[in-house]
């Protein structure tokens, strides 16, 4: 390490240790941040250093519980600089590399807006991209505006690197296209896909001409297997895929992992399809860093569940359950996977309108909520916005009489917890510092630990 | 008594929450006896103007909006004829920009426009992001408030003399320097302010019912039973008080 980056360096982790101090938080990004400020090129010599290099992982949806199968997989024989807290912008990359001084791998789970300039500095050695949906439009601008700085960034990659694609996503697919060294996952089962393309579904018409895709199955919004009746463009044929899959309500999934190294079955402690989307991902990348099909196997069979995406806490006799919602398109996935598990009766809802939950919350009329309204006995809106989810609620159907506001989040749990039955589960679904909030309630209550002081 | 309403391009202009929209016009039409029948009207479908008693047109991304907008462009003739027999029109953002004479942006990527609206939009060096509250006066003496959200980089200016649907109190408006937000012409209302804009704005619902239903009825907007919007007057508390505090500025 040069002298001056291990100035830097050090003045950066003495701000993280003050920030722990002083209470403020994980103290996740602050060092990054600095690092940043001082020395925007130290990143670039930071990951140079990594023996094993780096990966990285991005998507709008599921790229954390990704990235933490991902490390599942690799076990403790791989001594990782992973930011597994989610601070996942250039700052928060930075604060990883800094942290972990002897460490082998980068693990790095990025931003989508944030990838490309990540990509230019770290350079992966391999790259997941997982899939493009609308979200946050007031952070992000368009879904084109992400997509075309994905292709900028997937053009300028060396041809050594390898890029694992979803060819699910047609946008996402695309960008493997004509390249070497490109690895294409995605689902193969039709029993599982959608009757009918969700309002939320984005890529819905070819990207070459414009035309209106023909979906022989849509699993999650407009992921699964397409094809342009009029030009042709359609789904890249899969590498690594999923087939036999079996969802058992909110409890599992289960499905045969296909690649070119063999089958094996695989189980996941995780509901629902797009965790599927997920284990398949982190196999596929796992798999061109050398892992075996029973190294991947066992790690997702291991593999419990990444911060806040899905958390059963208990509290006395009764459970709460925790599902992080933040855009339609995951927010639509959890619906559905409730829907299997049986509809909860009791049901909060924390909307928050903060920078990292999106200012805007229009979204909310994009979710296909109108199956859990319908079931519902007692929904309990909450948050910055309860009034605009309550609304969107009692215009999506549900009861007058169902619906009970307040504002405060820990006084809306005591009142969920009330109304749930003894033995009961109290469903959560939160936006993102919602969900922060939430962790530090049941925190103060003994019921968990921070997710800094944790270790894997 | 029926209102019809056509949907103009509803799996292509669909950005956020238009379908919340159309859910509240319904709900608040029902909720007073009327039933709503909403036809969606999409690309290569002939628009008949006698057929609807109010057209809505969304937002959609870029590419969406590039992909139907000489589709919209042919079918002026008949909007125009539709609003000039007293059809109502509430025209959201993209749909906003392309009922004006047309968009202008970037590299040549120009979109043609249907001329309802007296107004031009071009493409500016900064989006315009963010909470918005405006001030209106459709009925005069009637002063009522709008909170929304607005995104777009598109800057759209009036003809001189032409009626902004509002005055801005917050946030950037029509081109983030002018002070208007929106068009008006006669029963047509466009906007920038995306998003669940009915639902926390009920008043606006029931202006744009009440139009409809006089295209119906041959006769004047009628006087709609008042509902008790409590939810609502929340919702657009907290929405006004976050554009006084957040609202968007150069």
């Amino acid at each position: 390490m040069s002298a001056r980056l291990a100035v830097e360096s050090l003045a950066a982790r003495a701000a993280a240790r003050l920030s722990r101090l002083a209470g403020t938080g994980g103290g996740t990004t602050l060092p990054g941040k600095l690092l940043w400020k001082l020395d925007p090129g130290a990143i670039d010599a930071l990951a140079a250093r990594l023996p094993q290099g780096a990966v990285a992982v991005s998507a709008t949806n599921g790229k954390t519980t990704t990235t933490a199968m991902v490390a599942e997989i690799l076990g403790p024989g791989t001594k990782l600089a992973w930011n597994r807290s989610g601070a996942n912008l250039v700052s928060g990359v930075a604060s990883t590399l800094l942290d972990v001084r002897d460490a082998e791998l980068g693990l790095l789970e990025v931003d989508e807006a944030a990838l490309p300039e990540v990509a230019r500095r770290v350079r992966p050695r391999a790259l997941l991209l997982g899939n493009l949906f609308r979200d946050q439009l007031d952070r992000y601008g368009e879904l084109e505006h992400v997509a075309d700085g994905w292709r900028t960034m997937v053009a300028g990659m060396g041809s050594e690197a390898i890029l694992v694609v979803n060819g699910d996503d047609p946008q996402v697919g695309d960008l493997g296209r004509d390249r070497g060294s490109t690895v294409v996952y995605g689902l193969d089962d039709p029993r599982h896909a959608r009757a009918a393309m969700q309002h939320a579904a984005d890529s819905r018409y070819c990207i070459r001409c414009g035309h209106p895709y023909d979906f022989a199955a849509a699993y999650v919004g407009h992921l699964g297997d397409y094809s342009c009746p009029s030009c042709g463009h359609s789904r890249p044929e899969l590498r690594v895929a999923a087939r036999a899959i079996e969802l058992n309500g909110l409890e599992s999934a289960s499905f045969e992992l296909v690649t070119p190294a063999g089958s094996i079955r695989v189980a996941l402690r995780l509901p629902g399809l797009y965790n599927v989307y997920n284990a398949v991902g982190a196999a596929a990348l796992a798999q061109t860093l050398g892992a075996s099909l029973e190294e991947i196997r066992a790690g997702l069979d291991r593999f419990g569940a990444a911060f806040g995406r899905f958390e059963r806490i208990a509290s006395g006799d009764k459970t709460i359950l925790v599902l992080l919602i933040k855009n339609p398109a995951g927010a639509n996935e959890v619906v559905r996977t409730l829907e299997d598990g049986g509809a909860p009766q009791v049901l909060l809802i924390a909307l928050n309108d903060a920078i990292a939950d999106g200012k805007d919350v229009s979204w909310i009329w994009d979710i296909d909520l109108e199956p859990l309204l319908d079931s519902t006995e007692h929904l309990i809106a909450t948050g910055d916005r309860a009034a605009e989810l309550g609304l969107r609620c009692v215009y999506g159907g549900l009861p007058e009489s169902s619906l009970e506001l307040e504002d405060d989040l820990e006084r809306a749990l005591d009142r969920g917890l009330e109304l749930t039955p003894p033995g009961g589960e109290l469903v959560v679904l939160p936006t993102y510092t919602a969900m922060l909030a939430l962790q530090r309630i049941v925190t103060e209550r003994g019921l968990t630990r921070p997710y800094w002081e944790s270790k894997a | 008594m029926k209102i019809r309403i056509g949907h103009l391009y509803p799996d292509y202009l669909n950005i956020y929450a238009d379908r919340g929209n159309i859910a509240v016009l319904a709900r608040r039409a029902r909720l007073r006896g009327h039933e709503l029948e909403v036809a969606a009207v999409s690309l290569g479908d002939e628009l008949d103007p006698a057929a609807h008693d109010l057209l809505y047109v969304g937002g959609g991304q870029d590419r969406e909006q590039a992909l139907i907008a000489p589709d919209l462009a042919a079918k002026g003739a008949a909007i125009e004829e539709a609003v000039a027999d007293g059809a109502a029109v509430l025209a959201v953002c993209g749909g906003y920009q392309l009922l004006g004479r047309g968009y202008r942006g970037l590299e040549g990527s120009d979109m043609p426009g249907v001329g309802l609206f007296p107004h031009e939009t071009v493409a500016g060096d900064r989006r315009m992001i963010g909470d918005v509250l405006l001030e209106c006066e459709l009925e005069p003496g009637s002063k009522r408030t709008l909170a929304g959200f607005e995104n777009h980089v598109g800057r759209t200016r009036l003809d001189p003399g032409a009626e902004p649907l509002g005055r801005v109190v917050a946030g950037f408006g029509n081109d983030g320097e002018s002070g208007a937000e929106g068009c008006r012409v006669g029963r047509a209302v466009g906007t920038y302010l995306h998003g669940p804009l009915l639902p926390r704005n009920p008043w606006l619902a029931d202006w744009l019912l009440a139009q409809a239903l006089a295209h119906a009825s041959g006769g004047d907007p009628p006087e709609l039973e008042p509902l008790d919007d409590v939810l609502e007057a929340r919702a657009h508390n907290v929405s006004a008080r976050r554009a006084h505090g957040r609202g968007g500025r150069f």
